[in-house]
């Protein structure tokens, strides 16, 4: 009797059980299929199925002019549309050699870093709302609608812009963008302490998430891992830096880096990195050259044949458009290096070993978005 | 909260090869290279057999460091396929650009390079998905966007969908 006993508590200790978290799941923000293998709640081995959302977001841009591509683009990080738009503008007048007025340079410079904060506020309030504290949600929408007003009234959308088209914007700011600009900034300074006072400093907060999913420096170049998700671990990777673009030459700024890695490290660098927007902002948003708010464009744009690399820092990573052109006005071959797709990957690495209930912390701390990796 | 928090230092002990020193070093890794110059990079064309090889030099070679592979790209050049790796040091920041190219169309192959850059797991399944190019040595090898049961290879400029991709 005693055997059967035993056997039967060996055949459940030894039983791995398959969970499939998603594809309609709250703290996947998407549809994102995650077959988790456990043993009891440790999480072994984590193995993402995509493609609910998979729109051939590259085959549509073969049959499409390059004006028309950076309307896809938005479609793709949804939460930060204003710099996929950038990464195109930039490939097709980098690839003509075209010079930008300086004022869509500052006017693109200040728009990427509003974009950058309404993302982060999300992610605020996203994170938050994980780990079950609801109250943050609410003061991440609060104030990123803020932001989305700032949005709407210079370029008629909220989420989707697509204000940047090659050569410059579509239309010229709006009279009061810097005055309401600042009043945001003043604002902002103000709630961004009621955002530590509320999370960052709350116990349960902090021990649910420090020393939790720790990535490595070695790790998050091995796995191609960047954006805020590879400085937490202390990997310098931001783009504005080693490679400025537009106006980020001209700005002092910080580069957040915190050596920890673990899920706490990168919710502290979405932190500092609102506040480091602010400052980029407040440096420009006075000294808008006047000026074109577009340079001359030919009616058609046709790339010269070659091959062609273009990188900007959006809200999440790098974002890469490699593009072959054959001289064509649509390009033969475009891909998009999307920052979630790449750093979904590392997601398996730092799970396994911890609980499910850690997994949707740390799934959170990446802060992916799924029409980003699905593309 | 502040201690945690430290300015961007450019690291100084490493120096960026130019490209003329680069293209020169990594032509006499492996025979058979060619290159070409690009805008912003140099490319490279690696026979197949040799990406492996290639792939362990340029990662380990203490002059060039190419840790971190940035962007992994299927194409089809018509009657090629192939696949264009992006590499980049991040500690010497120079770049390079892999090009590998077959002419098999029924059963494209290359060797996985997921055990030299981890990060090329994910990326390899995409293009095993999109352009039904296999990765041998590749620990996860299924079709990561589309059904199991998707006839084709959509990314490929021979596919025809009648139903889907509509033509304007």
């Amino acid at each position: 009797m005693e055997e059967i006993i035993n056997s039967r508590v060996q055949d459940i200790e030894v039983q791995d059980y398959h969970i499939n978290i998603g594809p309609q799941h709250p703290s996947t923000h998407g549809v994102l299929r995650l077959v988790v293998s456990l043993k009891g709640e440790i999480v072994e081995n984590l193995q993402p199925h995509c493609g609910y959302i998979h729109r051939g977001i590259e085959k549509m841009c073969e049959k499409d002019t390059y004006p028309q591509i950076i309307h896809l683009t938005d479609r793709m990080d949804y939460l930060s549309a204003h710099m996929n738009n950038h990464a195109v503008c930039l490939l097709v007048e980098n690839a003509l050699e075209v010079e930008v007025p300086e004022r869509v340079k500052y006017i693109r410079t200040i728009m990427d870093e509003l974009n950058r904060i309404a993302s982060h506020q999300l992610f605020f309030g996203t994170f938050a709302n994980d780990l079950g504290a609801t109250t943050c949600y609410m003061y991440g929408f609060r104030d990123r609608e803020k932001v989305l007003d700032i949005f709407e009234q210079s370029t008629g959308g909220r989420m989707l812009q697509s204000y940047y088209t090659p050569g410059g914007l579509m239309r010229d700011i709006h009279p009061e963008f810097q005055k309401n600009t600042k009043a945001f900034i003043k604002y902002f300074r103000k709630k961004i302490k009621e955002y530590d006072r509320i999370l960052t400093g709350n116990v349960i907060f902090q021990q649910r998430t420090k020393n939790v999913g720790i990535l490595t420096k070695e790790d998050a170049i091995d796995w191609g891992v960047t954006g805020p998700t590879a400085r937490a671990s202390g990997l310098s990777c931001d783009v504005r830096k080693h490679h400025p673009y537009s106006a980020y030459d001209k700005v002092t700024f910080n580069e957040v880096l915190i050596p920890e890695g673990d899920t706490f490290a990168r919710y502290m660098v979405r932190m500092h990195e609102m506040r480091e927007s602010m400052n980029i902002i407040e440096q420009l948003i006075d000294n808008i050259p006047a000026g074109d708010y577009s340079a001359k464009m030919k009616p058609i744009i046709k790339l010269p044949a070659g091959e062609y690399f273009e990188r900007v820092e959006t809200a999440r990573g790098v974002l890469g458009v490699y593009v072959i052109s054959d001289g064509n006005k649509n390009p033969y071959r475009m891909k998009f290096r999307s920052p979630g797709f790449c750093n979904l990957g590392v997601l398996n690495k730092i799970t396994s070993g911890f609980k499910i209930a850690d997994l949707i912390a740390i799934f959170g701390s990446l802060d992916l978005v799924i029409p980003d990796i699905d593309r | 909260m502040s201690d945690c928090f430290f300015l961007f230092r450019p690291e100084s002990k490493y120096y960026k090869m130019d490209r003329e020193k680069l293209k020169e070093k990594v032509l006499g890794l492996v025979p058979g290279l060619q290159s070409e110059e690009t805008r912003d990079f140099t490319a490279v064309t690696v026979a197949a057999d040799n990406l492996h090889a290639l792939a362990l030099q340029l990662k380990n070679d203490p002059d060039l460091l190419f840790d971190s592979l940035l962007c992994l790209s299927g194409v089809d050049w018509g009657k090629e396929l192939g696949v264009v790796y992006l590499f980049e040091s991040t500690k010497q920041k120079h770049m390079l650009e892999v090009k590998v190219k077959t002419t098999d169309r029924e059963k494209p192959c290359f060797d996985t390079l997921s055990d030299i850059w981890s990060g090329a797991i994910l990326h390899e399944m995409e293009v095993f998905d999109l352009f039904g190019i296999f990765f041998k040595g590749h620990p996860d090898m299924r079709r990561i966007f589309l059904a199991e049961d998707w006839v084709g290879y959509p990314l490929r400029k021979d596919y025809v969908d009648e139903v889907n991709i509509v033509e304007l």
